[in-house]
């Protein structure tokens, strides 16, 4: 059968983009602006490097601060042998590890109860939990401070200005998303899971340690770098609560004392302050997917 | 022909009431064992959390010396300063300002992230979340650096443009501009991970459903992605709004509430009041002032919590 | 190995009645299948029998011992889930071994046991593998080992096969039958697909809105429905429902399946329904199996008439034909070479040996 072809219907003329041309444009926008905010984000922290590489000398003659002419490893070499720099980065390492810890015995088996076992005024519990979450520190600061005044001069425990007042009061930040952040990981463990070793005869504990906790592992990961980033990270309770240079944690070290007067030695400050970074930054370079995970918790599961 | 028996009784009753005991036992200790799991987290929350607020409402009460009694004394000496107004307006407009372009930033920087094929995503991801993983005491120190009023490296890079030295830190305006900047800085990536995480469970069908339908990316992004994320959006909003605007650490660090208080918000205005200037109670009624805006924000999240909770 | 007694036993959440007082008697080694609709009742019961789910009211015992408030750890049960909740962290021979360790078994004797269970289901080159490394099918052989391993007086399934895909389920129901042949535990198996119940059970124990509608053999509830439900659950195709009514006629009885086919019943099913009322609305119930095309010579009780057929299904061995007959669909089986047609007519023979009669208002089969 010959075809015939309606010469009288109008022509239009259909433009059509090409579909990979479009792909490939946007692809180069994005890796465009890709670039300009990851330059936007990575600035500070390699300014940090650049100029921690200084001597003084070097800084106060203004030369271009974006290169380092002379590099040198003084800063370092000050940092690293001064006492006192170290007295800070080990109260800090101790205070972390200590209120890690704590959060994750406090967190796991409050999570656990709040999770699987349904008991009265659990609902009421888990919400209240992450309500308290939205009382920030900066509420906290003052009446904390003067009840731990007072419960010093009461006991004749002294409270304030020790490192160890520390392991109280983090945990208060600490506690609550840990919490929230297991609770999603084990609800996400189904239910026929539990059964099942009910029927395999385990205790409520014996499934928390040999069932809910191995499978949660990714979410115990989370919750402990979350937990030991932020406990690092911390700098207006320590300001608050400490005041001798033996007792500081690093971040309110590093502002206090190598901010002498008004001359502030931006060479070592930078180094201090790069030093201070590191462990976080290390442990979100080995394990940045249960970094990203831990906060994302909310998003997914919540 | 059909067999329902009916078996005479021959059951023990005798082992059963000692069974019906233990198993009210066993409840009885399920709930126990529970509540003891919890009872840690109760007694932190209840010491530590709910304990102080109510006595910061009990300090703010209180006079200088914490003797005496004077009602809403230390209330009433604020609203007649003008500096406490100036730091209601200011913390306002810093968290506002702040979450608005934290959150604009955050999605679309997602939103390039999305595009680009996945397995340089991780690479990417990783180098835009660095800000966050930095202490904010520490990155506030390098940007206080940049900001130097006599070495600033952003001065010196624009003065080769012929513009002028900016006084990032010295005068008001700049100085409230620093501040959003830095936090802004520091807080986009949040959003980034979460907005990134949220767009990856929106089904690509919808998108290419859309496509056929004809909608352009602009028409694309208002009509699925937007609603789908909606929850999300809500949610890492009124957080960050909540944690913004009872920041401390950026402010302390690049003005300390300067120059002439002009950068000052809440909780650093409290530190100052409460702490270097030996007034607790008049730190405390400062701080108490975030509550009533926090309660607020609560209430937003808790409803839409319970709404997601229904939808889904 | 023990027997199993339900007596009286109801299940209630708040207002709902999800088991309304059943009973039932399960001997020791029988294999019993509780089939049924969603929402009839029969996993509520079958947790009930676990010890996951409180009893309202009630007894169940196992092995004579009443069992209402005794942990699930202690009935000595065993059970293997529809999602085999396998324990992902651990290998298939920690999962079958789970139960026996935290009861500190030797380790000899666990390991004897785990070759043994390992060897019937045929999974011994698993052993090692975690749940994910697995496919369906051997993650539930696992899940059936991790029972068997632990010999106890009775296997509980919850629709194990139901993840599965078809070939695949037909296998697996082979499996499960040997491994009773060979174990002899008293099981209780819980479907809703009426094929497995049917294949599997000794007993069958259809269950409706949490009640039992008729309890029996395979056979005997395929060839002696007791109620429409189960008369229609039963079978594949569903048996045919018409309307119709009993009529004597020139000495013998009709019944009428429309205003004009008319068909003398046979005496052994005239002697049987003698005593119904005529002209009552009555449920004529006839299997598919029982609806063929018209033979050459036609046996007694066989009745042939004319019918246009709306739909044929070639099955390859058979055809299912759909046809009409006043209003309601019809469903029949006849050989692939009959010359059934969409739209086309056919001479149908109908089997009233088979015939079952229902009263329409009480779904009882007379």
């Amino acid at each position: 059968m010959a075809s015939t072809v309606d010469k009288s219907a109008p022509t239009r003329t259909v433009k059509y983009g090409s579909m990979s041309r479009d792909r490939t444009w946007a692809l180069r926008w994005s890796y465009f602006f890709l670039t300009l905010f990851a330059i936007f984000s990575l600035v500070p922290p390699l300014y940090m490097v650049i100029t921690s590489l200084k001597s003084s000398a070097e800084i106060s003659s203004a030369t271009n601060p974006w290169w380092v002419f002379h590099p040198t490893l003084a800063n370092y070499a000050e940092l690293l042998t001064s006492n006192q720099f170290l007295r800070f980065f080990w109260n800090s390492a101790l205070v972390s590890i200590f209120v890690v810890t704590i959060t994750m015995l406090i967190s796991v088996p409050a999570a656990f109860a709040l999770a699987r076992m349904r008991f009265w005024g659990s609902a009421t519990l888990a919400t209240g939990v992450f309500l308290t979450y939205l009382i920030p520190d900066t509420l906290l600061f003052l009446p904390l401070f003067k009840m731990f005044a007072a419960f010093g001069d009461l006991t004749g425990i002294q409270l304030i200005n020790r490192w160890y007042v520390l392991l109280i009061v983090y945990p208060t930040l600490t506690v609550p998303f840990c919490t929230w952040i297991m609770i999603g990981y084990f609800a996400s463990i189904p239910k026929e899971l539990d059964e099942a070793a009910i029927i395999d005869g385990a205790s409520w504990f014996q499934t928390l340690t040999r069932i809910f906790i191995p499978v949660a592992l990714p979410g115990l990961i989370a919750a402990t770098i979350f937990a030991f980033t932020v406990s690092w990270a911390q700098f207006l309770y320590p300001l608050v609560f400490t005041t001798s240079t033996d007792q500081l944690v690093l971040p309110v070290g590093i502002i206090t004392t190598l901010i002498k007067g008004d001359v502030f030695n931006w060479g070592q400050i930078m180094t201090g302050a790069l030093l201070g970074a590191a462990p976080p930054l290390i442990i979100y370079a080995f394990l940045m997917d249960y970094y990203i995970a831990g906060l994302t918790a909310g998003a997914t599961k919540g | 022909m059909v067999d329902v028996a009916t078996q005479p009784n021959s059951i023990p009753h005798i082992g059963a009431a000692r069974k019906r005991i233990s198993l009210r036992a066993a409840l009885k200790r399920k709930s126990a064992v529970a509540f003891l799991m919890t009872l840690p987290l109760i007694v932190l929350i209840l010491l530590l959390v709910i304990y102080p607020a109510f006595y910061s409402l009990h300090l703010a009460t209180l006079n200088k010396s914490m003797q005496r009694f004077i009602g809403l004394g230390n209330f009433q000496f604020l609203f007649k300063r003008e500096t406490f107004w100036l730091v209601v307006e200011q913390s306002c407009i810093f968290a506002i300002t702040a979450v608005v372009f934290k959150a604009l930033i955050g999605f679309i920087v997602a939103h390039f992230v999305h595009n680009i094929p996945a397995k340089g995503q991780r690479k990417w991801r990783g180098m835009l979340l660095v800000p966050w993983v930095i202490p904010p005491a520490m990155s506030t120190l390098a940007w206080l650096w940049l900001f130097d009023p006599s070495y600033s490296a952003f001065n010196y890079t624009l003065s080769t443009f012929g513009i002028g030295p900016i006084p990032w830190t010295g005068d008001a305006y700049w100085a409230r501009f620093s501040v959003i900047l830095v936090n802004v800085w520091f807080g986009a990536p949040f959003f980034m991970i979460m907005y990134l995480a949220s767009l990856k469970s929106v089904p690509d069908q919808l998108y290419e459903a859309a496509a056929i339908d004809g909608a352009n990316w602009w028409q694309r992004i208002w009509y699925v992605t937007l609603p789908m994320m909606r929850n999300i959006i809500a949610i890492t909003t009124l957080f960050s709004l909540i944690v913004t605007f009872a920041n401390f650490d950026i402010v302390r660090i690049l003005t300390a509430g300067g120059p002439l208080d002009h950068t000052h918000i809440f909780a650093t205005w409290a530190f100052r009041i409460g702490i270097e200037g030996g007034d607790i109670p008049l730190g405390a009624s400062v701080s108490l002032f975030m509550f009533p805006i926090l309660a607020v924000a609560a209430i937003f999240i808790l409803r839409d919590i319970n709404k997601r909770g229904n939808e889904a | 190995m023990a027997d199993v007694t339900l007596r009286k036993v109801v299940k209630r959440y708040d207002d709902v009645e999800a088991v309304r007082g059943i009973d039932l008697d399960i001997a020791d080694h029988e294999f019993v299948v509780l089939v049924g609709p969603s929402g009839c009742g029969k996993s509520t019961t079958l947790r009930m029998i676990a010890g996951l789910e409180d009893i309202t009211d009630g007894d169940i015992m196992i092995g004579g011992d009443v069992v209402n408030d005794v942990p699930p750890k202690d009935r000595d049960i065993a059970m293997v889930f529809q999602n085999y909740a396998l324990y992902p962290h651990m290998t298939v021979a920690e999962n079958m071994s789970f139960g026996l360790r935290l009861k500190r078994y030797p380790k000899a004797e666990i390991k004897t046991r785990i070759d043994e269970a390992a060897r019937m289901l045929d999974i011994v080159e698993l052993v090692d593998r975690k749940p994910k490394q697995l496919s369906g099918g051997q993650r539930q052989r696992v899940a059936m080992g991790r029972a068997i391993v632990r010999n106890p007086k009775v296997f509980l399934f919850d629709e194990p096969l139901s993840n599965l895909d078809a070939k695949l389920r037909v296998q697996m129901r082979i499996e499960i039958k040997k491994v009773h042949h060979k174990v002899r535990t008293t099981t209780v198996y819980v479907t809703h697909d009426q094929v497995e119940a049917m294949t599997l059970a000794d007993r069958v124990v259809v269950m409706n809105h949490g009640r039992i509608e008729q309890i029996g053999t395979p056979n005997e509830l395929y060839h002696n429905p007791a109620t429409r439900f189960v008369a229609g659950f039963i079978g594949s195709p569903a048996m045919n429902f018409l309307p119709c009514r009993l009529e004597d006629i020139a000495g013998r009885l009709h019944v009428w399946l429309t205003d004009r086919i008319a068909f003398p019943l046979p005496p052994s099913r005239a002697t049987r329904y003698q005593n119904v009322g005529r002209n009552e609305k009555l449920l004529l119930g006839l299997r598919p199996e029982h609806i063929t095309e018209a033979k050459a010579h036609p046996e007694p009780g066989i009745e042939a008439f004319d019918a246009v057929l709306d739909v044929t299904e070639p099955m390859g061995m058979e055809t299912l034909i759909y046809f009409s007959l006043e209003g309601t669909q019809i469903c029949g089986r006849v050989s692939p070479n009959a010359g059934a047609l969409d739209g086309g007519a056919l001479r149908l023979a109908v089997d009233l040996n088979n015939v079952h009669l229902l009263n329409e208002v009480t779904g009882a089969v007379i």
